[in-house]
């Protein structure tokens, strides 16, 4: 197989790549927004935790 | 049985095995995408009347099937939260909302690059694109809502009716192309009788299907977590995790 006839995806390939191409960004977003989220919540409840225990009792 | 249920629904316990569960995902998600990608782009043979362009089929049709499902799952979970009063529920809705936008977002976008050289026009105002755009709507107006009660169980509350309620666009968008006319070609895979769609052009499509849903799987192990710990601001536990 050729790889500049894989490319040019017979004519449509101004059609084919630009979809794959947004779908990979969505799908990298999401993985990277949801580790974000879990990665923030994490720290937040670090700091939260450390607030309780230097609290004087 | 309801002793196991009540141990799911602890935060500290589900939130251990959302963290377990959470590879048997992801993993497999990356290897079946990939090799969808690869069969899809490769070794699928090219479309008699679409030519190559039909490839573009490997990414549209998981991604509008992802944004359905992900819809029937955030109101199912919705409903037992709004039922059973069960927090964890709740917050698996709210975490199901982003992901499900994007995948609806994801539906719009390649179906509109297929659309313009195959009926050629990005966009018509047709029922099953309007229906879909009706979907992403409510996704975003489920977020929307979410965020504009400070007070959690009362956005918990509100968001879960707009959720249900919402759920009947599920099977207009899905029967749209049965009872309108519509440019949009009918179901070739989800019919009664035999597909109409040639086994090596579905089995790629399968293997993105199965890659799109574990991947689902994953993300929404990773967002409950997030959700948990926001949930759970003072609880002991934290200790333990952070």
């Amino acid at each position: 197989m050729d790889i500049g006839d894989f490319l040019a995806m017979g004519g449509y390939a101004r059609y084919v790549w630009p979809a794959y191409a947004l779908s990979a960004i969505v799908l990298v977003y999401n993985a990277w927004s949801a580790a974000r989220l879990r990665r923030e919540q994490l720290a937040s409840a670090r700091r939260r935790v450390s607030l309780v225990q230097d609290e004087p009792r | 049985m309801w002793t196991w249920f009540h141990k799911l629904s602890s935060p500290p316990h589900a939130y251990r095995i959302l963290g377990r569960l959470a590879p048997w995902f992801g993993w497999p998600a990356l290897g079946l995408i990939l090799l969808g990608v690869y069969w899809g782009l490769v070794k699928a043979p090219a479309d008699y009347q679409q030519g190559e362009g039909f490839r573009i089929l490997y990414v549209h049709a998981p991604a509008a099937w992802m944004s359905m499902f992900i819809y029937v799952v955030m109101a199912v979970a919705a409903a037992i939260g709004l039922i059973w009063r069960m927090k964890l529920a709740h917050a698996a809705a709210a975490a199901c909302a982003p992901v499900g936008a994007s995948f609806t977002f994801l539906a719009l976008a390649t179906g509109s690059i297929w659309g313009k050289p195959m009926w050629g026009t990005w966009w018509v105002w047709d029922a099953r694109l309007t229906s879909e755009l009706i979907l992403l709507f409510l996704y975003l107006g489920y977020m929307a809502l979410r965020s504009s009660f400070d007070d959690p169980r009362r956005a918990d509350r509100a968001s879960a009716v707009l959720a249900i309620v919402g759920v009947i666009n599920v099977p207009i968008i899905h029967y749209s192309v049965e009872w309108w006319t519509t440019l949009h070609q009918p179901a070739s895979v989800t019919r009664i009788a035999k597909p109409a769609i040639a086994l090596p052009m579905l089995v790629p499509l399968f293997i993105m299907l199965a890659g799109y849903q574990l991947y689902f799987g994953w993300l929404l192990c990773r967002r409950l977590q997030g959700e948990i710990l926001r949930r759970e601001r003072n609880a002991g536990w934290l200790q333990e995790v952070a």
